[in-house]
């Protein structure tokens, strides 16, 4: 009943998301090797940001015209909560036992989460989210909703904003030398802090992005929806090489066409038929993390560890 | 003339164990001072807490007539101080051209930077041949060579070498000592750690002897290595 194309698409706009969140976990990592479990609540609260913009606007107002102002309201919230988690929550933990901000992540996550819960309002159920009216567009094949060209044009853009924004400006690569010798960055008369800042920052903008993405493409957003979304982007920056930002989104996209795939095609496998159909789509996520795990403990783009020195 | 650099009774620890244990030197502008000693004796350590890397546990440290009390690493750079650390710690997987770069990073002058990276080249041609190729693929000597090309492009007015000689052949090891008079010549103040003792000794104006801590001996690099108890301890005589 699914055809190739239309499960390589769905594949692409769950991986495109995927892969914009794993953008956060993997610079944050990447610099001060800190593994920020509460940055999956970070995309929550940006997609609840994006809505909040959505319901203040005035009814008559295009989808269209509010997306941009939607970004805006989520960047916003995304990147207050996730500058505030580090300076307050992470910093003062920075030459702490590896386990402590870890674990201060966990609490934060589990914070955000009912926070929103708590005082956003409806938010115990999950809200509605805008949607595009009119009929999907046919790609090759494929059948693809409005709201999703969303994600499918911003992942790239923001992909390609972000590998100049690293190499060509002059805190960019201020952050290529913080992630590769910290204290030697410092001798060079970079802030430091200033750059981790700008890693959460960065990260934060894009898990927000993906909110929006997210919120288009199911039509609603709720205070639970950061938990499994972040765990598998932090399985995408893992996949592709965590510290790798290219790495991240092709962990992405690798991991949400695998998904597709193995939702259209497991069931057809004779003696496999148990194992097809959406529910067990995250069982083979993890599947293909633990193999590739096995195969390139390093990830897919990522350097190995030897290599540092 | 007041110094460029006076360290008064520093003293600094790791958790409960003091590295160094109140000591007091001065670097004069155009002077090159070193601090000689074994592994173990503070040199490292009080390098890395006048670049602000470690904080002391008390004393005073003046540079250029400021105290460096409380000012982080990156604004101790942009008052003029410039630190090789031990190591070299070039950066493996960036280019040497971009590991210059980086040693510039607080520079907005586009055309001195130019001309700086120019003169890097000049002082150290091998770079310059290599300059496109990831600076982890040079040896030893070479990256010694990139870390102190890259420290004198923040145009330094204190440049701090820790053990530029640290695990190179005999000939690099000249090289380097070669070039360290060439800069000292060009008038650069350097402050200079080094454990090969005659080789640091011989170019130094004035030279501090480090043991567990403390300064034992302190004179002008020609008396330091004429010095009985110096020959003896450190430069291998009987």
């Amino acid at each position: 009943m699914h055809e190739l194309p239309q499960q390589l698409a769905n594949g692409l706009i769950l991986g495109a998301m995927y892969g914009l969140i794993a953008i956060g976990y993997t610079m944050v990592y990447g610099i001060v090797q800190l593994i920020n479990f509460a940055h999956g609540e970070i995309f929550m609260v940006g997609g609840f940001g994006a809505l909040t913009v959505f319901l203040a606007l005035p009814s008559g107002f295009s989808l269209l015209a509010a997306i941009p102002l939607m970004i805006i309201g989520g960047v916003i919230v995304s990147v207050l909560v996730a500058t505030a988690a580090e300076r307050f929550a992470y910093r003062p933990l920075r030459n702490a036992p590896r386990l402590a901000p870890l674990i201060t992540a966990i609490g934060l996550s589990l914070a955000l989460q009912q926070a929103v819960w708590k005082w956003y309002p409806d938010a115990k159920k999950d809200r509605s989210f805008p949607q595009f009216d009119g009929a999907p567009f046919h790609v090759l094949g494929a059948n693809i909703q409005r709201g999703d060209l969303f994600i499918l044009i911003a992942a790239p853009v923001c992909m390609i904003a972000l590998g100049f924004y690293v190499t060509k400006t002059r805190t960019g690569r201020g952050m290529q030398a913080t992630a590769q010798d910290p204290d030697t960055a410092k001798l060079m008369g970079i802030n430091t802090d200033r750059i981790i800042v700008m890693a959460f920052a960065i990260g934060a903008a894009f898990a927000a992005i993906a909110a929006v993405g997210y919120g288009l493409h199911n039509g609603q957003v709720g205070f639970r929806m950061g938990f499994i979304m972040g765990l598998k982007a932090f399985t995408a920056a893992v996949l592709g090489g965590i510290g790798n930002i290219y790495g991240a989104m092709l962990g992405g996209i690798v991991l949400g066409l695998a998904e597709a795939l193995a939702v259209g095609y497991v069931g057809n496998i004779p003696s496999m038929e148990l194992f097809g159909g959406g529910a067990w789509k995250d069982v083979w996520a993890f599947v293909l993390l633990i193999v590739v795990l096995l195969v390139r403990p390093q990830g897919l783009l990522g350097e190995r560890v030897a290599d540092r020195a | 003339m007041t110094a460029l650099l006076e360290v008064e009774d520093l003293r600094v620890a790791y958790g409960k164990i003091e590295a160094v244990k109140g000591i007091s030197f001065s670097v004069e502008a155009g002077q090159v001072v070193t601090l000689i000693g074994t592994n173990g004796a503070g040199k490292t350590t009080t390098l890395r807490t006048l670049s602000g890397l470690l904080e002391p546990l008390a004393g005073t440290i003046k540079f250029d007539g400021k105290p460096l009390k409380n000012v982080p690493a990156h604004k101790i750079v942009a008052l003029g101080m410039a630190h090789s650390p031990e190591g070299r710690h070039i950066f493996p997987r960036m280019t040497i051209e971009d590991n210059l770069r980086l040693g510039a990073y607080l520079r907005d002058d586009k055309t001195g930077i130019e001309k700086d990276i120019q003169r890097a080249y000049d002082l150290f041609p091998i770079l310059g041949e290599r300059r496109k190729q990831a600076a982890g693929t040079l040896s030893g000597g070479e990256q010694q060579m990139l870390a102190m090309g890259r420290a004198l492009m923040s145009q330094p007015k204190l440049l701090m070498l820790d053990e530029p000689s640290m695990g190179l052949s005999p000939i690099m090891m000249q090289k380097i000592m070669a070039t360290i008079t060439e800069l000292k010549a060009q008038g650069t103040t350097i402050l200079l750690v080094e454990q090969n003792a005659q080789a640091a000794l011989s170019l130094a104006d004035q030279g501090h002897v480090m043991e567990i801590g403390k300064i034992v001996l302190s004179g002008t690099g020609q008396d330091l290595l004429h010095d009985e108890s110096v020959r003896k301890a450190y430069l291998g005589e009987d």
